[in-house]
């Protein structure tokens, strides 16, 4: 069953195409990344599925809601963490978490859903008290007390030092443990590839490749042969690198040469990212 | 509405006004302050009255502005600017309810500042309590709902968290002197008066003076109340046209 399904989606703001034409769609308790530079329309697409805005065009269906119509039900079962938001800073985070739960019919219990974001030390402390990593997990504690069916994470790591990175993505691995469907938004390439079950690239307001992390690496792109030769370096690219590597190895073992430190090297998610949004693909 | 989710709105807006240190110091306590400053101040009569039950009259008229129009507005546009709005509009908590504790919330924190007013002046000052009770709470509701929908509308025209407090400020103080909160405005040159005259809270101290000290009943002054429920109601359509739930792009 799919949890979002997106068809043709389109929005401008004015002159603006944030949007192009969207179609893609997540299975329930699939993690699915949106992945892009800023500007690439990651957060307008989020945004219409949460409900925020309306589209220009196309068919959107949100657990089977038009977010454009979101009624309570849909509120019930959607859990959220903006890109920034700044909550109260006087009250506790166990207050804090009791407040947001007290809007759903069908809440987690509070304590637990501190534990599960790892602020249980912090339970009794007032908001204000926090770091920024801690914010943001009391961003997505309050994300989820409602016990959602889906959570939309829009940049959930943006300026996080490495430690933090590290701990907020293994508190997003265990929403997949819950069975939750998550739909993620990052600039960070290593966060998509280590946190979702499929990526879709996007770029000036269109899908420019979708797939599991290890099918966008395994596509057409090229692949390096390295060695070395008369003490310096040589780099070969190619799409058929069975062939190529047939050859060289084949002459040099007719010369009785060694191919020094040879390699093949597959593009990393990184390389198809930057060939995929940069500027030069055109 | 849900009255549950409404009671633990009202409950969680109450938790956060008292909580806010600054807000509570500056909204509820600050008219009380002014009170005792000024009860200090003036001696003697003032319309027929002893000074301090005039005085006590006035900063009633003020606090119902400082509370509703200037505590409302300020928390709204912090609110929204921080995107506290943005976030709250993806839960199952409608927005009618929202806003409706939200009103409730600034009504009890004025009520009870009120009954301050009233107690402190009887301890200090020998101010008498109000003998038309049922007038003077209808004057409150009228006046904080005004006031409240000026304040809604004055966050929707303010752009940044940053500049709120001072512009809501600039409004208040001056409007809260020309309109004899702070004591009477018969010696002040006609020019002054005559702003006085356009502004909304002019109206509801003349309510409060009418009831306070003279005793009458509310219904008595109904050009006051015509001219309050204008200033409301032109407030409430700028509302509705012009309040965003979302911070400014960018």
């Amino acid at each position: 069953m799919s949890a979002i399904v997106v068809r043709g989606l389109r929005k401008s703001y004015g002159e603006l195409e944030a949007v192009r034409g969207l179609d893609f769609e997540i299975e329930e308790g699939e993690v699915f990344g949106l992945l892009g530079p800023n500007g690439a329309g990651k957060t307008t697409t989020v945004e219409i599925l949460e409900g925020y805005r309306k589209r220009d065009a196309g068919d959107v269906s949100v657990l089977g809601h038009d977010p454009e119509r979101p009624g309570r039900e849909f509120r019930e079962r959607i859990g959220v963490v903006l890109q920034q938001s700044q909550l109260w800073q006087n009250i506790t985070v166990r207050e804090m978490h009791t407040m947001f739960a007290g809007y759903y019919e069908h809440p987690r219990a509070v304590d637990e859903v501190i534990e599960l974001v790892g602020l249980e030390s912090k339970r009794e402390a007032r908001v204000k008290t926090l770091s920024g990593g801690q914010k943001r997990r009391l961003d997505l504690g309050l994300a989820l007390v409602g016990d959602p069916d889906l959570v939309f994470l829009d940049e959930p790591t943006t300026g996080f030092d490495p430690a933090a990175r590290r701990a907020a993505w293994e508190m997003i691995r265990s929403l997949r443990t819950l069975g939750k469907t998550v739909l993620l938004t990052t600039h960070y390439l290593d966060e998509a590839e280590q946190l979702a079950d499929r990526v879709a690239v996007m770029r000036e307001g269109v899908i420019v490749r979708i797939g599991t992390p290890r099918e966008l690496t395994t596509t057409d792109l090229e692949v390096e042969v390295r060695f070395r030769r008369g003490g310096e370096d040589v780099v070969i690219t190619t799409t058929e690198p069975t062939r190529v590597l047939y050859e060289l190895t084949s002459e040099a073992v007719a010369r009785g040469e060694e191919l020094e430190r040879i390699e093949v090297r597959r593009p990393t998610l990184e390389d198809v990212y930057l060939t995929l949004t940069g500027d030069d693909t055109e | 509405m849900s009255l549950r989710l409404f009671t633990h709105q009202l409950r969680s807006e109450q938790l956060l006004f008292w909580r806010s240190k600054e807000a509570a110091l500056f909204i509820f306590l600050f008219p009380l302050l002014l009170f005792v400053l000024l009860g200090s101040v003036y001696t003697g009569k003032i319309y027929g009255v002893p000074a301090p039950q005039a005085l006590l009259s006035g900063l009633i008229g003020y606090g119902c502005a400082n509370t509703a129009f200037a505590g409302l507005a300020i928390t709204l546009v912090l609110r929204r600017e921080q995107a506290i709005l943005k976030r709250l509009r993806a839960t199952p908590l409608p927005a009618s309810t929202y806003v409706a504790a939200m009103l409730v919330s600034t009504l009890l924190v004025f009520a009870l500042q009120t009954a301050a007013l009233f107690c402190l002046g009887r301890v200090l000052y020998g101010t008498p309590f109000p003998t038309a009770i049922g007038s003077l709470i209808l004057a409150v509701i009228v006046g904080s709902a005004a006031f409240a929908a000026l304040g809604v509308a004055t966050a929707s025209l303010i752009r940044s968290g940053e500049g709120s407090s001072a512009v809501v400020n600039f409004i208040l103080l001056p409007m809260a002197f020309l309109t004899g909160s702070f004591g009477p405005t018969r010696h002040y040159p006609s020019f002054l008066r005559a702003i006085g005259d356009v502004l909304p809270l002019k109206y509801f101290v003349d309510l409060v003076n009418a009831i306070f000290l003279k005793g009458h009943a509310i219904w008595t002054k109904p050009l006051a109340l015509a001219i309050l429920a204008a200033w409301g109601l032109g407030g409430l359509l700028v509302a509705v046209f012009k309040f965003r739930w979302e911070p400014r792009e960018g």
